[in-house]
């Protein structure tokens, strides 16, 4: 997508988790629900949206983005690339909680600092 | 430019598309009273670059912060102030380059000398680990041109061209006619290899699921097969030993195969191991046919900064100029590891968005020091800038060279004007080095 990563079209397009429909089914997630998805290096809310490049049981796809980002991880094992793949993740519905805009989670994470 | 009178608007013919590194060069632009009108043969995204430059609230006045607050200032007042933050950095960095011009790459290479820091492209978060694999064992690789004449088998391993490089199909792999494939895509076959069936799998001829981390050991067991040894394994990476015997016939028996590989093998646990063992396959099968390989570079000139470090500093990223000399270090030198230890204490931005393509720890690091950022938009990136400096788009507002992913330079023209009193990323950068060595 070539369009203003502050728009909301980047926000729809980016801020989501592609999984499996058999594991949103196990976990009790439906399409476009918010979900908290969390690693050892943070956590994030996203909306859930079944895979359309599936089936890929047992993983998840969140788009490259501020979203991402705030789970992946450090260290580089000595190569510069930073772990942006094969992350460990828990995934649990949020329906409660907001997705954030790009402004949003750059302003609160970041500039808080 | 021709004049078009049925439309009344001028024509730009044989326009570079400035998106990914398939780098288009067939592109018509529609261009009325400096505006442009209608983009014809780009893809989707292409053409939402060219109509990006229409974007509401683009910013065409420089920003400072001052107590807290971003306030309009001039280009002067911006300069001097970029400069001022690069000249009193002890270790500062200098990331992005792959969406600007090689002319602007030549500037901030000179700025970096100037200053002692680290500079390093968009390259380490993307081919970085196919770099280290390839200083390793070489790259037999070729032109696109040639793939489009030539090539009857063609491999995307760890790749999604039809989302990321959408006209790469089309216009050089599987569905153009060439020189030796006169019937298109009827004479070509398609094998896609990845850990789901994407987009691209699913017009392939043939699609191969790997288990996710494992296609380390899957080249290593179709290498053993196209070597002539026995597989040591039923299975191995979700793909049966019969199957792996059958792939490695098939490809030792074409007359012209490529493997195109993407962030599915750069990016997974192995990384550069991925690659020099996918390069090691190409070597091997060309005892039998031949065969090249290729990175799916993604920014359209993100392979242009590669090449100006490499003419300049002997290196293609991550160098670091602290010492007075260029050194190479990939996980030293490199940008997220140079940020995740805390050692830059400011930064420069150019053509790129680390804010939001960047680890959480590695913005918390850029979040807490004096940044500069050089860019058309507002981006994640800009929202986090102490300095920013907009510029035009090169190769629609300005001109610029560029090589697309297969090392082939070509010049990416203007098309239109960009906003009064903006300007290009080359002239920015030149005017802070030059503020840089003013009195020197």
């Amino acid at each position: 997508m070539e369009i203003s990563k502050l728009s909301d079209e980047y926000t729809k397009a980016t801020a989501i988790c592609e999984l499996d429909s058999e594991d949103m089914t196990q976990l009790g997630i439906k399409d476009g629900d918010n979900v908290k998805v969390s690693s050892v290096a943070g956590s994030v809310i996203v909306k859930a949206r079944n895979a359309t490049q599936g089936p890929h049981k047992g993983m998840a796809f969140i788009p490259m983005g501020p979203w991402a980002n705030s789970i992946t991880g450090t260290g580089s094992d000595s190569t510069g690339m930073p772990p942006f793949k094969g992350i460990d993740v828990k995934i649990e519905e949020a329906k409660a909680e907001k997705v954030l805009s790009a402004r949003e989670l750059i302003k609160e994470v970041y500039r808080g600092i | 430019m021709q004049e078009s009178l049925s439309k009344r608007c001028t024509v730009a013919s044989d326009v570079v598309c400035p998106f990914c590194g398939t780098l288009c060069d067939d592109i018509e632009v529609d261009v009325k009273d400096n505006k442009i009108t209608d983009v014809r043969h780009a893809c989707r995204i292409g053409t939402a670059k060219f109509f990006s430059v229409l974007e509401e609230g683009r910013p065409t006045k420089p920003l400072i912060r001052k107590n807290g607050v971003m306030v309009e200032t001039t280009v002067d007042t911006a300069v001097k102030k970029a400069a001022e933050i690069l000249k009193k950095s002890i270790r500062p960095l200098l990331y992005g380059w792959s969406s600007t011009s090689c002319e602007a790459h030549a500037h901030g290479i000179a700025i970096a000398e100037e200053v002692g820091g680290v500079i390093d492209g968009t390259t380490s978060v993307c081919h970085g680990p196919s770099v280290l694999a390839i200083q390793d064992v070489g790259c037999p690789s070729c032109t696109l041109a040639e793939v489009k004449n030539r090539a009857d088998l063609v491999i995307y391993w760890g790749c999604n061209p039809m989302h990321a490089h959408p006209r790469h199909l089309s216009r050089y792999t599987i569905y153009p006619r060439g020189y030796f494939r006169e019937r298109g895509h009827q004479d070509r076959e398609l094998i896609v290899i990845d850990v789901r069936k994407t987009d691209t799998a699913k017009i392939a001829n043939k699609f191969i699921k790997v288990d996710y981390g494992r296609d380390y050991e899957l080249l290593g067991a179709i290498r053993a097969a196209v070597n002539g040894n026995e597989i040591n394994a039923e299975v191995v990476g979700g793909v049966t030993k019969e199957e792996i015997q059958k792939l490695a016939e098939k490809l030792k028996n074409c007359q012209f195969g490529v493997i195109f590989f993407g962030m599915g093998l750069t990016m997974t646990s192995a990384k550069h191991r991925n690659i020099d063992n996918a390069i090691c396959l190409t070597k091997d099968l060309n005892r039998h046919t031949k065969f090249s390989i290729m990175p799916m570079r993604g920014h359209y000139n993100v392979t242009g900064f590669g090449e100006v470090l490499t003419w300049q500093t002997g290196y293609p990223y991550a160098v670091d100029f602290s010492t007075g000399y260029p050194r190479y270090n990939p996980g030293e030198t490199s940008a997220n590891d140079v940020l995740q230890r805390g050692e830059a204490d400011a930064a420069l931005i150019v053509a790129s968005d680390p804010v939001a393509h960047f680890p959480r720890k590695s913005v918390e690091y850029l979040a807490k020091m004096p940044l500069i950022y050089i860019g058309p938009h507002h981006t994640p990136t800009s929202l986090l800038a102490d300095v920013f400096i907009p510029s035009t788009f090169v190769g629609i507002e300005t001109g610029g060279t560029a090589y697309r992913m297969d090392t082939v330079p070509l010049y990416a023209k203007k098309v239109v004007d960009g906003p009064k009193g903006v300007l290009s990323d080359e002239e920015i950068l030149e005017r802070i080095y030059k503020e840089i060595v003013r009195g020197k």
